[in-house]
């Protein structure tokens, strides 16, 4: 299994981790220029570690929804090239912010992911990756629309939480009916559950039909 | 702005200002992206793409700092405000409840107590000199409960979107006044969980520290009705309890601001478990 250019398994206090090159963000450990991408913190991170083609890869340009305080979105910048980073909650913004400052590919929009007509004046089109990790109702919807953003060849990379959808519900019900919304727009390549590092969440990479 | 749909957030009057730019970031629309960099570097925003992005990472970052600031000096000060004003609005009504409890009586010859029965007073049509005073006051004291009653409106939504987790667990308007009482919603978030149990407290708390009483089981936390309702000798554990879950909740809203479902069936399941020990005794 190869990893994407600009991630690396680098050894943190004798352990295997993933790690990208950039300034710290969040108190990870450190090896030089090389910082530990948590897998624990990050669904992009664990999806990458179990080996899914997720699409990100060195210079490409990325659109990241639901980047919350910007611990996933560092690394991603640490690789791609133009990150737009959309987070609806200002709380975590400024976190985000000080992730943004450092890094002058990584463009952060105060946006509600649901609603892309608020911020495709801003975000450019084509893009060769769209990461969501949004915790709203009806995930597969924001997939749906934001699909606008996608190049043809481009690749969807979500990581679909069952509890935002509905608590009660069996995680399978939830999961199965977010990967039918999904196929309204997107073909299918992979999908793969998170647990135990994540629990109640599907990871699933897609390609615009 | 309908002018502005579909144009890139550049293409505005002046693009050296920079409030423009970050109204145009903010407020702005497009129905669908296009290739902004190329088209900034066409119609002379930028030199290249490299200078492009340079102006769109300025332009972006100020534009979100700005928002996250006017967010933060409107949210919790603004919610703390209106709590104590809240609080304000119900003391004084009820002070001055007591007072015309105490006088109304004497002239209109109905007794009557709190706020139901200024309201009744305040209804009346006043003969005398003494009763359109009687009357007046009575009238306050109604404008004051109103008073009260859309400030907790208020306070309950503006509560929900500074802390939707301790709004869940707590209810809004215990989540306003711990936000109060700590001063703001990050201080709440750092303060240790036994401290948060003993938040509105501190009469007692600083006796118990002077060592002339026993330390206090609970704060205000005490409104919360799994404590209220707690068996007696199991009160103490239930203030812990759910003094640890609002903690947690409140450092959840301040650190992330995202809604977690989990935490409400956490309290739900520790406090069932406090409540069923009196039954086995």
């Amino acid at each position: 299994m190869t990893l994407p250019e600009g991630v690396e398994r680098r050894p943190f206090d004798g352990e295997e981790r993933l790690a990208t090159r950039g300034p710290p963000v969040y108190g990870e450990p450190t090896d030089g220029e090389w910082r530990a991408w948590d897998v624990r913190r990050s669904k992009l991170g664990a999806m990458i570690d179990r080996g899914m083609e997720t699409g990100l890869t060195a210079g490409a340009s990325v659109l990241y929804l639901g980047a919350a305080s910007g611990t996933t979105v560092s690394h991603v910048a640490d690789v791609a090239g133009p990150t737009y980073a959309v987070e609806f909650a200002p709380r975590p913004v400024r976190d985000l912010l000080a992730a943004a400052a450092d890094r002058s590919n990584l463009f952060p929009l105060v946006k509600d992911a649901r609603s892309p007509e608020t911020y495709a004046h801003v975000v450019e089109t084509d893009l060769d990756l769209l990461v969501q990790d949004v915790a709203t109702r009806d995930q597969a919807r924001v997939a749906v629309e934001n699909a606008r953003f996608l190049a043809e060849d481009g690749r969807l990379a979500a990581a679909i939480k069952a509890r935002s959808e509905d608590v009660t519900r069996d995680p399978e019900d939830v999961f199965a009916e977010a990967l039918a919304g999904i196929e309204e727009r997107y073909e299918v390549l992979d999908t793969q559950r998170l647990d135990p590092l994540h629990d109640d969440h599907l990871a699933v990479v897609a390609r615009p039909k | 702005m309908t002018d502005d749909v579909g144009r890139g957030w550049f293409e505005h009057g002046d693009p050296t200002s920079r409030d423009q730019r970050r109204e145009r970031i903010d407020a702005g629309s497009a129905e669908r992206p296009e290739d902004w960099p190329t088209k900034a570097v066409a119609a002379g925003f930028a030199t290249d793409r490299t200078d492009y992005y340079e102006k769109l990472h300025e332009a972006t970052i100020d534009t979100a700092r700005e928002i996250v600031r006017e967010q933060e000096l409107a949210d919790d000060h603004q919610l703390i405000h209106a709590v104590r004003a809240m609080d304000d609005c119900e003391r004084t009504a009820n002070e001055l409840a007591e007072r015309l409890a105490e006088w109304a009586p004497t002239i209109t010859g109905e007794d009557g107590t709190g706020i139901d029965y200024a309201r009744v007073v305040a209804e009346r049509d006043p003969e005398t000199p003494a009763e359109e005073r009687v009357v007046s006051l009575a009238r306050q004291v109604v404008a004051l409960a109103d008073e009260r009653d859309a400030l907790r409106e208020f306070v309950e939504r503006r509560t929900q979107s500074v802390a939707p987790n301790l709004s869940a667990l707590a209810g809004s308007i215990l989540a306003a006044q711990l936000i109060a009482l700590a001063g703001g919603l990050k201080p709440l978030a750092r303060k240790p969980s036994g401290t948060v149990q003993v938040l509105g407290a501190e009469d007692a708390l600083f006796a118990h520290l002077r060592g002339r009483a026993t330390s206090p089981k609970h704060g205000i936390i005490y409104t919360h009705e799994t404590v209220r309702t707690a068996p007696a000798g199991h009160r103490g554990s239930a203030a812990r309890a759910l003094a640890g879950k609002l903690s947690l909740a409140a450092r959840v809203d301040h650190y992330s601001g995202e809604r977690k479902p989990e935490l409400d069936a956490d309290l739900a399941e520790r406090m069932e478990r406090i409540h069923a020990r009196e039954a086995e005794r």
